[in-house]
């Protein structure tokens, strides 16, 4: 059985020195260790950002498409072979702006696979401007005034859209993170799991420090219970998304490949695509 | 006798229009005509005048009349909007509710049929469609069983009671005109057809059928005319070869999702219209920096923005071809009859994958939609051909990656699906090496860029171009594309009737232009005219651009939403000579 070391390539990530970004990498390639995988069992699909490189770097199958497009090319991986088990990944500007629409039908679609957001807070790839995740009043260089537009709450949005499982952590809780995409891998549907990954060089707001103050670890949360969306709704406005930890798990609805009427339970990757003869003729009858 | 006629069935939308036609033409095709159809139709589902027209004949044809045999009409508003096609001879049937009038003008013979009275009579004024289609096909004097039967497939899911109802309506609407015709009428009197099995349907269902047997099992597309029929016929038949149609919330998913799909192994498709195009334009690019198979139709309709949804119109030649942003390889074919809407779906998968690009299919509105006779499809010449997919590759070393942008000889470098333990690799949009990692190396751009472009440079297909040509020395080379053929066919048999000697070009392989292929037969003709639906001369402006005869080359468009007619086609070309 592979080892996480063995999701790990040469290559050197081109991420500023204290990004969140390197331990969301880390704890793939724990998460892809522990659950059992070797590294050609896993594709990581990633959007365009500093985080969209994620890709490049666990060494498994991956695809750096174009930003905001990881969540249907990666379902249309899944779809192809459902015996991979597929990340997606990206920014919040990648899924929460450009790809919100993806984003919400993904969740909708509930496709078995694992989305996990780099949410930093801002545009960072761009050189700092506000993503629809930045405080109002955030200041940046596409709203030097402050920014005045809200807060988007993505996760809401996600209960709201019919997620099937909602998870939220922060790149310094390698433990917690690692666990919860453990968690989101085998879950059967769409796993949501957006990650606090502080921008040290043009996020001086939202920093180490300030998660570290200002959110709630689910687990010290007593009689919080993640099979029920309405605490998970109340907890998530309450805090104002400032929590961390499984918020909902619904196991009670099975993913899309297993509710599309007469859909291969074995990855069409490997059928064979030759139509019979008896099959084309039977084909032709309606047109003759 | 005669060997050909027109007939046309009109009322409002949702007036069973679809359903007549449908069951009229089941029954001339059986009998072995062949036929072709026209449907005029409008962005609504209820109410307005949609009509649709059936050529029939006893030889292979592929083009709208000019005129009229037989119109059947629900209302006045039918009457008014189409007597004029009628000639001197034709025959409306309407229903006598309304107190049908012959325009003035017209000569036609009018039968006025108590076409609701019957259906009502009957049970239900739903049925008045069945009366009215009996009429017109006993004034044909074809063989009513052949009907009956089709008329039983039809409404056979009802029930027993329901067909016999409907056959007594086609019974009762024959008798009716018959009675005030005194038998059939002489003037429309068929010959028999030859009786060989044919099929009859839609482009986008033969586009839809070829890529099932090319071996495609997902589909992503986002619903738009006139493309839908390819998903909703796909929608119906991929489960039963484990695979389905993934509607996706908009067209960059639908491009986005079939490229995941494509890159993990399995034939993937999306079919969409201009503004779906539009939106798959950065998916295109990718595709084709990754050099991840794609297969895209698309059925071109009424542009600009939302433009003519439902008429027809061939005016996204250039935004095929230029559309994407950056230099990357890409094919576009455009079939242009019912047969090779089928093929080239088999060919355009094959392609995608021996030369690991973007391939678009690009058909009309009128190719798509109308209903046309197809010869038998051949299952022999059902050919799966998957270019460099390589398998059993040996293990990779550590931290080794399979070299997934292999420089070779051809530019083509093999490809694994993800999955196979020794094919790792990475892929992305970035420029990059060899193993897929980016990369800014003006010596490796420069490497990748010719690698990827010089795959085009071996590419040959088959019938790149469909040459007629007769004449070494013609007046006219007619040169279209998409479902203009047949109409230029039907207008050089008039033009040489009248001493013009025309040759004729199909363009197929849209791009690359084939140049070689195309350049003798330009050389040779003293003008050379591009039939083309739009209004600016794309086809004729990539003929100008590849080969060098720019001087000789004239426009013939038409970009009114309707289809050229062989009258026009004749007369604008007799025009130029
Ligand atoms: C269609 C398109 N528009 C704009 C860009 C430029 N762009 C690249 S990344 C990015 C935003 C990055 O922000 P985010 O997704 O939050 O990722 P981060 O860099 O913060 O990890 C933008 C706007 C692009 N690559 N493609
Ligand atoms: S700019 Fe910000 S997000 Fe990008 S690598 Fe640097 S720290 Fe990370
Ligand atoms: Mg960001």
């Amino acid at each position: 059985m592979a080892t996480f070391k063995e999701f790990r390539n040469n290559v050197k990530p081109n991420w500023c020195p204290g990004c969140g970004d390197f331990s969301i990498q880390a704890a793939i390639q724990r998460a892809a260790a522990n659950v059992g995988l070797e590294p050609e069992q896993l594709a990581v699909i990633s959007g365009i950002g500093c985080s969209g490189r994620i890709s490049g770097y666990v060494n498994a199958y991956g695809f750096h498409g174009i930003h905001g497009r990881a969540l249907p090319i990666a379902q249309g991986v899944k779809l192809a072979n459902r015996d991979l088990t597929v990340i997606a990944s990206g920014g919040d500007g990648d899924g929460f702006a450009i790809g919100m629409g993806h984003t919400v039908h993904a969740i909708r679609r509930n496709v078995n696979m694992t989305y996990i957001v780099m949410d930093n807070q801002i545009y960072g790839l761009t050189k700092g401007q506000t993503s629809p995740r930045s405080a109002v009043g955030f200041k940046t260089k596409s709203t030097p005034e402050g920014s005045v537009e809200t807060t988007l709450a993505p996760l809401e949005i996600a209960l709201a859209a019919g997620a099937t499982f909602v998870a939220q952590s922060f790149s310094s809780d390698l433990k917690q993170l690692t666990s919860l995409i453990e968690q989101g891998i085998n879950h059967e549907g769409f796993s949501l799991i957006n990650v606090f990954s502080p921008c040290v060089t043009f996020n001086k707001i939202n920093t180490y420090d300030w998660f570290k103050e200002n959110i709630v670890n689910l687990a010290t949360v007593e009689g919080y219970d993640p099979t029920n969306r309405v605490m998970a709704m109340t907890k998530l406005m309450e805090t104002n998304g400032m929590i961390t930890g499984l918020i909902y798990q619904d196991t009670s609805r099975r993913s899309y490949e297993n509710l599309v009427p007469g859909f291969s339970q074995e990855s069409l990757a490997h059928h064979d695509l030759t139509l019979s003869e008896d099959d084309f003729n039977g084909l032709l009858k309606e047109f003759k | 006798m005669i060997s050909q006629l027109s007939w046309k069935i009109g009322g409002q939308q949702g007036e069973g229009v679809e359903s007549t036609d449908r069951i009229f033409s089941t029954a001339l095709n059986r009998l072995g005509y062949y036929l072709y159809g026209y449907r005029h139709f409008s962005s609504r589902i209820k109410g307005g005048h949609t009509n649709n027209k059936i050529r029939i004949s006893t030889k292979p044809i592929r083009a709208i009349s000019d005129d009229l045999d037989i119109l059947v009409a629900f209302d006045q508003e039918s009457i008014d909007l189409n007597a004029h096609e009628l000639h001197t001879n034709g025959v409306i049937v309407a229903d006598a509710k309304f107190n049908p009038v012959v325009p003035e003008g017209a000569t036609a013979r009018l039968f006025a049929v108590p076409i609701t009275a019957i259906a009502e009579e009957l049970g239900t004024s739903l049925m008045k469609n069945m009366v009215a289609s009996g009429a017109s096909w006993a004034l044909l004097g074809l063989p009513l069983e052949v009907f009956n039967k089709a008329v039983e497939e039809e409404f056979g899911r009802k029930g027993a009671a329901v067909v016999e109802k409907n056959i007594e309506a086609v019974r009762r609407g024959a008798e009716f005109v018959l009675e005030q015709a005194g038998g059939p009428l002489e003037q429309f009197r068929l010959e028999p057809a030859d009786g060989k099995q044919k099929l009859f349907m839609i482009g986008n269902d033969a586009m839809a059928l070829g890529s099932l047997a090319a071996g495609c099992r997902i589909m992503s597309a986002y619903p738009i005319t006139p493309a839908s029929e390819i998903m909703e016929y796909l929608i119906k038949k991929l489960p039963k070869f484990g695979g389905t149609v993934v509607q996706t919330e908009d067209e960059i998913a639908a491009a986005t999702m079939a490229i995941g799909a494509n890159y993990a192994g399995v034939r993937t498709m999306t079919a969409s219209a201009g503004p779906g195009l539009s939106l798959m334009m950065e998916a295109i690019g990718l595709a084709g920096m990754t050099e991840t198979p794609l297969v895209i139709v698309d059925t071109q309709r009424g542009g600009p923005s939302t433009g003519l949804p439902t008429k027809q119109e061939q005016s996204d030649v250039n935004a095929m071809i230029y559309g994407t942003h950056g230099e990357i390889p890409k094919i576009i074919i455009s079939p242009s009859s019912i047969e090779e809407c089928f093929y080239d779906m088999i060919e355009a998968f094959n392609l995608s994958e021996q030369y690991q690009c973007p391939v678009i299919v690009l058909t009309d509105l009128q190719l798509s939609l109308g209903k046309q006779s197809c010869e038998m499809l051949d299952y022999n010449r059902i050919v799966i051909d998957r270019g460099k997919l390589a398998s059993d590759v040996p293990p990779l070393e550590t931290h080794a990656q399979f070299k997934r942008y292999e420089l070779t000889e051809d530019g083509v470098s093999p490809r694994v699906i993800p999955g196979e333990k020794g094919g790792l690799h990475h892929v992305t949009g970035v420029e990059h090496d060899e193993i897929g990692r980016p990369s800014e190396s003006s010596i490796n751009r420069k490497k990748m860029m010719d690698k990827r472009l010089s795959k085009l440079n071996s590419l040959s297909i088959t019938n790149a171009i469909h040459v007629d040509a007769p004449h070494e020395e013609p007046e006219l080379l007619i040169v279209g594309m998409g479902s203009t053929g047949g109409t230029i066919d039907e207008a050089r048999v008039r033009l040489e009737e009248a001493g013009i000697k025309t040759n004729h070009i199909t363009v197929r392989q849209i791009y690359p232009f084939p140049t070689e292929l195309f350049e003798p037969y330009a050389d040779r003709a003293s003008q050379i005219v591009v039939v083309e639906n739009n209004a600016t001369g794309q086809l004729a402006d990539q003929i100008k651009l590849n080969v060098g005869c720019a001087a000789k080359v004239r426009n013939m468009l038409k970009y009114d939403g309707t289809p050229f007619l062989p009258s026009e086609i004749y007369s604008r070309s007799k025009e130029l000579v």
